[in-house]
């Protein structure tokens, strides 16, 4: 889970410039980390990437925060 | 008056008339150009004339082959910023006569294929925050024509879609534009007879046919960096024939 957890926030303060200290579990991506409609679907794609996991559509949009895109890839990567 | 050099291009289409002319104006500007094509011997013989250019036969009626086209021009070339998707084909006739597969098979390779270009060119150049994606319409997509129901339509459907992507990219420094070829000099011209050459020469104000290299010279324009702020626009290079 840790290990899942700093491969994504390595992938977000990449993908969004963020500071480091804000990317925590219940970040929102939009509304903390300041990324608009094209960064959320940008780092779907880096995770899908990264972890070798395909994320639908209908997830994809559950993916609001860091811990909801931890939670996910943990459930079903690999 | 427009340097591209070090810029990375992919064509398609680039051994017709219109799609060397392309391949020739970014080479001479400076880029390094992928030429995408389905006669291998053709290809060849234009990265021949073009130094340090490399050839990628495709099929672009294949989804596969053109899902996978920017892939392999990024590979070969390290990169892509330029995307020009020039590739069609037409299959004329009057609706009432006109087949399944000849509508579904126009829509298919020039709009089709560019979707699919566009939506694999736009993930590295969304990663690298630049990008130029420049499709090649044609005039009848907004005149209309009779005979080319099919064909205009899937230009007409170039144009909307590029608005559309034009939008979706532009905060990433992705431009996205048409460019629409009026009567251009080209096998498909040399077809005509000259009864119907000289009718349509009288309704082209500039009173004559275009070149390959007008149109090269707009896509030159658009790939620049000096036209970063022109998204989402159809550039009309018609000799005045229509005015929109």
């Amino acid at each position: 889970m840790s290990d899942v957890f700093d491969r994504v926030k390595k992938i977000v303060i990449e993908h969004l410039d963020a500071d480091a200290d804000k990317v925590v579990e219940n970040a929102s991506f939009i509304d903390d980390l300041g990324a608009d409609s094209l960064d959320t679907v940008e780092l779907v794609m880096a995770f899908e990437e990264e972890f070798g996991v395909e994320i639908p559509d209908d997830a994809a949009e559950k993916i609001q925060t860091v811990g909801d895109a931890v939670k996910f890839i943990s459930a079903n990567a690999g | 008056m427009f340097d591209l050099t070090g810029k990375k291009a992919l064509v398609t289409g680039a051994t017709g008339g219109i799609g060397g002319a392309i391949a020739r104006g970014l080479h001479a500007a400076g880029a390094q150009v992928a030429l995408s094509g389905t006669r291998q011997e053709a290809l060849d013989a234009l990265v021949a004339e073009l130094p340090g250019s490399v050839a990628l036969a495709c099929n672009l009626s294949d989804p596969a082959e053109a899902d996978a086209l920017v892939g392999r021009a990024e590979e070969a070339l390290g990169g892509l910023d330029i995307l020009v998707a020039n590739a069609g084909i037409t299959k004329d006739g009057l609706l009432m006569r006109m087949k399944d597969e000849d509508f579904e098979r126009v829509l298919d390779v020039n709009l089709g294929s560019y979707f699919r270009l566009a939506r694999a060119a736009s993930k590295g150049m969304m990663k690298r925050r630049l990008g130029r994606i420049i499709a090649i319409t044609s005039v009848v997509g907004v005149t209309g024509n009779p005979g080319q129901a099919n064909y205009a339509a899937s230009k007409a459907g170039m144009i909307g879609f590029t608005k559309s992507i034009a939008q979706e990219l532009a905060s990433r420094g992705i431009t996205a534009n048409c460019i629409a070829p009026g009567f251009i000099v080209s096998p498909m011209t040399d077809a005509l007879n000259e009864a119907q050459k000289e009718a349509i020469t009288k309704s082209i104000p500039a009173a004559r046919l275009g070149q390959p290299d007008d149109i090269a010279a707009a896509v030159v324009y658009l790939a620049s960096d000096q036209a970063s702020y022109v998204t989402g626009q159809t550039l009309h290079v018609n000799g005045g024939m229509a005015m929109i």
